[in-house]
């Protein structure tokens, strides 16, 4: 790994105030954006935001939507729930319902920021500042993207599973490769690794090794369902009791790519594919908060930077924060607009709170921040940034003073009880209880359902078992039987699972015979 | 080094694969419907794009979640008055207070249908699939087939070889007259008064020296300047403009007749329908103004408005000779053939009184033929009775004349085959 670039200690000085401010008609132009970038980028230079090169697109509304409906990538391979994504969202934009969000960002090197058309040239400035220096600079150093992600290769990636897939596609018909790739993507949010760190291939060894691993896993697979009485009698009592896999995995996409008996190759490289996808969009489920806190606190600070030093005028200023105003909006519990906690919100108030408690600690902070207070706020919110994800950013950093201003609390919801409980609220004697229940709520192995796979009837019926172990209790949803199905297709064999509580009894069962073959 | 890249105009409809393939696995749903719209709506009314609804489980993507029960603690920001250790009553149904992750209210029985919209293009290629049109055919539908180019007057840009040059001259001159007129005016004068004091000179008179001296270069810096206004400018040049415009030609009346007895059920009537709707689009093409009248009949015929046409039901036997006389009365009252493309489309489910058969047979042959510029019979049923059999008599000296059994939507189309076949080649 490159050595990380030393955290400023303080903001460098402004090299000249300028004469007057930026030109601010409304429309932009693409000189225009180009001197407010130049801005912007020198400002964050003076906060020493460290980021990969920038390169800014400008799309139409149509193109943005293309955008989200593929999950935010330029580039995929093509599904019919991509397209169901892109008419929902272009019903929903064209009736008004929503404004399109006015950027994505791509986790790449070089990192890409698309501009909508549309936008004012004082919403392209919001963006830049926020997409371009804010989001870029968390993907380059948060800990977690550094470990998963490999920005420099994901579109090179795409490129290949989009054409890898077209040509699934035309050698086994669309039909199969669609339901193979249903059944795939019911299982994606469990195909990730979520504690070894993969190694990083280029494109160029990202295919050569397509043939040999092919070819290596047929084999593999085929080995270990070797019917020829090989040691037959010396393995009778021993296999008995032995389980396959010796210990539960949690990757079922990657146990299925490695190990399901009838997959054809490219039914393994597709499993691969979308294995790999759902692996790079890891990091950015369990950094949501961070990451949106993180750019929303930049473009706050580089935008008000540039009017004190004279850059900005009143109108541009006045335009994008109404924007931030709307974004940053946390309504309360109850209220019509409510559905959780906005993740812009929290965020940005953490990272404002963070530069507070360094700046004008008060008792409090220093009781309980006594590494924090009073030192200098630049490198200690790029501490922050770095080594965190939302479940330890929220249980370190989340001060009493922010829990009053939010005024969080938290409600216990036991099924054996009558009435839900609030369990704590933001008083002395509640502040640690409820930043652990927030940021237990962050933690994705509690949001998720844990299933591993548990055994493979080696011997009988080739069935395969996953346990899901319940996180207090909580059952799962009655969709899982669909989802078992999926995992029967893929399998090829029948498939149960079962439902441990916490004192290792199967509280419940579901089974699903093995797909018919056709 | 930093870009900015201009992606506007590429990867447009970047989603359109997708698209294609959401349509595809709901084929069955989107088929209905459109099969349903084209019950309710009218023959002229069939281009246009349809809602399609799709049952949200139906298109939901199940994977693992948490369901409802155990214990789960959430935080909510926006406390009021709560203080540890109150107890709330359980919100009723569904996520109640929502944990805030979408679950519950995305996978929920009874939510809204997803509902989006078929465009115009993608219904009618739903439609003709189901009529199993060739390729061929479908294009000629779905587009104008005959353009002609017409004058449309002079616009200021165009081609060189559109270039109206006497336009362009003409617009220089005034041009130049208008730009220049000020100055000239002033040349004129200047050009007076030098005269003047010329004459007026006293030699040695030195101010009318230096004033004449002045003239001749004022009178020298406007003669530059008028020169300077250019022959022929850009802005000057016209062209002539000519703009396409589709050429359907003249008009067209489209008989629709059909047996309402009580043996025409609603699939009868149904298949009849898309028969009629399938000519109805092929005149489109082809004629500015198209009359639909519509005949129904069963012992007695009777012209009556779509509604009725396709939704009233009748019961009794069936005289079919009765639709074709009043064809001919109609004609006759109303659409003189000389001015008039006259087509016939007839759909039965070939039951007839038996004495009339040969009657209609007549009929067709000797009226209404020769005024028909095409006439085409579908039997929606599979029986041959007598009535086909006469029919059968009159396809061998009429050209013009097609029949065709039909028992579901894909037969319709070859009753029309030689129609399109010969108009086809003659707009190619």
């Amino acid at each position: 790994m490159k050595s990380k670039p030393l955290a400023l200690e303080q903001p460098l000085p402004l090299a000249a105030r300028p004469g007057e401010p930026l030109p601010a008609p409304s429309d932009w132009s693409f000189e225009l954006i180009e001197q407010y970038h130049r801005v912007i980028r020198a400002t964050a230079e003076r906060f020493g935001l460290d980021t990969y090169p920038n390169q800014l697109e400008i799309i139409t509304a149509e193109q943005m939507m293309d955008a989200y409906a593929s999950v935010g990538m330029p580039v995929n391979y093509r599904h019919w729930s991509y397209g169901k994504e892109f008419i929902a969202t272009e019903k929903n934009y064209k009736r008004g319902h929503m404004g399109l969000a006015y950027e994505i960002v791509i986790n790449s090197n070089p990192c890409i920021s698309y501009l909508m058309e549309e936008n004012t040239m004082a919403m392209q400035a919001l963006v830049i500042a926020h997409a371009a220096y804010g989001h870029n600079s968390f993907f380059k150093g948060n800990y977690l993207f550094r470990m998963w992600t490999d920005a420099a290769s994901i579109i090179d990636y795409l490129v290949y599973a989009r054409n890898y897939v077209s040509a699934c596609e035309e050698k086994h018909g669309l039909d199969a490769v669609e339901t193979f790739l249903d059944s795939c993507h019911a299982l994606a949010n469990h195909g990730v690794d979520r504690y070894r760190r993969p190694a990083r291939k280029s494109l160029a060894e990202e295919l050569a090794e397509r043939l040999d691993r092919e070819e290596y896993a047929q084999r593999q697979v085929n080995d270990l369902w070797r019917t020829l009485p090989r040691q037959a009698a010396k393995e009778a009592g021993a296999a008995e009791s032995r389980r396959f896999p010796d210990e539960p995995q949690e990757n079922l996409l990657y146990f299925i790519e490695k190990n399901a008996p009838l997959l054809e190759p490219w039914q393994r490289e597709i499993v691969r594919i979308v294995r790999k996808v759902a692996q790079y969009f890891y990091p950015q489920r369990q950094t949501q908060v961070m990451n949106e806190g993180w750019a929303t606190f930049w473009h706050h600070k580089l935008l008000n930077t540039m009017y004190d030093d004279g850059f900005l005028t009143d109108g541009v200023m006045i335009e994008w924060l109404k924007s931030h105003t709307n974004v940053i909006y946390q309504p309360p519990v109850g209220h019509p607009a409510y559905s959780g906690i906005n993740p812009y919100a929290l965020g940005f108030a953490m990272y404002t709170d963070i530069k507070r408690i360094c700046e004008q600690p008060t008792e409090e902070d220093r009781a309980w921040f006594p590494d924090l207070a009073g030192t200098p706020w630049l490198p200690a919110l790029d501490r922050a940034m770095r080594n965190f994800k939302d479940e330890s950013f929220i249980g370190q950093y989340l001060s009493p003073k922010l829990m009053r201003e939010l005024r969080l609390f938290a409600i216990t919801d036991d099924e054996a009880q009558s009435e839900l409980e609030v369990s704590a609220i933001h008083d002395d004697a509640g502040y640690r209880r409820v930043r652990e229940s927030l940021s237990r709520q962050y933690d994705l192995g509690s949001r998720e359902p844990n299933i591993q796979v548990w055994n493979v009837n080696l011997r009988g019926d080739r069935s395969l078992t996953l346990r899901h172990f319940q996180h207090n209790e909580r059952p799962l949803h009655d969709t899982a039987t669909e989802v078992l199905k999926h995992v029967a297709r893929l399998w090829g064999f029948g498939v149960q699972l079962e439902s441990v509580n916490a004192k290792g009894d199967v509280s419940k069962r579901w089974s699903v015979p093995a797909p018919a073959q056709g | 080094m930093q870009h900015i890249v201009d992606r506007r105009l590429a990867g447009k409809n970047k989603s359109i694969g997708n698209r294609e393939r959401f349509l595809r696995r709901h084929k069955e749903q989107i088929r209905e419907a459109v099969k349903r719209a084209i019950d309710g709506r009218g023959i002229r009314d069939i281009e246009r794009g349809e809602d399609i609804h799709i049952p949200k489980r139906d298109i939901s993507e199940p994977v693992f979640g948490h369901g409802q029960g155990g214990v789960r603690e959430v935080v909510h920001p926006g406390n009021k008055d709560f203080v540890t250790g109150d107890r709330i009553a359980r919100p009723k149904g569904g996520g109640g207070q929502g944990s805030g992750k979408g679950q519950a209210s995305d996978q929920g029985e009874g939510e809204d249908d997803f509902v989006f919209a078929l465009s115009k293009e993608e219904f009618m290629q739903v439609f003709f699939e189901d009529l199993a049109l060739p390729h061929l055919v479908r294009t000629q539908l779905a587009e104008v087939p005959e353009w002609k180019s017409q004058r449309a007057g002079f616009s200021s840009d165009g081609t060189p070889n559109n270039l109206h040059v006497v336009r362009s001259m003409r617009g220089a001159l005034s041009r130049r007259i208008a730009l220049g007129a000020a100055s000239r005016r002033e040349l004129a004068e200047l050009e007076q008064h030098l005269a003047e004091c010329r004459r007026t000179l006293q030699p040695g008179d030195a101010l009318v020296e230096a004033e004449i001296k002045d003239l001749v270069a004022r009178i020298e810096a406007l003669r530059v300047r008028v020169g300077r206004i250019p022959y022929l400018d850009p802005i000057d040049l016209r062209y002539r403009s000519r703009i396409r415009v589709p050429v359907p030609t003249s008009k067209a009346v489209m008989f629709c007749l059909m047996d309402v007895s009580g043996s025409m059920d609603e699939g009868r009537k149904d298949l009849s329908k898309r028969f009629f709707i399938l000519l109805y689009l092929f005149l489109t093409r082809h004629y500015e103004k198209i009359e639909l009248v519509f005949i129904r009949h069963h012992t007695q015929a009777a012209e009556v408005d779509e509604e009725n046409f396709f939704h009233a039901r009748e019961t009794g036997g069936t005289v079919v000779s009765s639709a074709l006389i009043l064809m001919e009365e109609i004609i006759k009252a109303r659409y003189s053939p000389t001015e008039w493309n006259i087509y016939g489309a007839q759909a039965s489910d070939g039951d007839n009184w038996h004495h009339d058969s040969g009657r209609c047979r007549e009929l067709l042959n000797d009226k209404l033929l020769p005024l028909c510029r095409y006439f085409a019979y579908v039997q929606v049923a599979d029986e041959e009775q007598n009535l086909w059999e006469e029919y059968s008599q009159l396809l061998e000296p009429n050209r013009h004349f097609a029949m065709r059994k039909a028992t579901e939507p894909s037969m319709i189309y070859p009753v029309f085959r030689d129609l399109f076949k010969k108009e086809g080649a003659k707009a190619a």
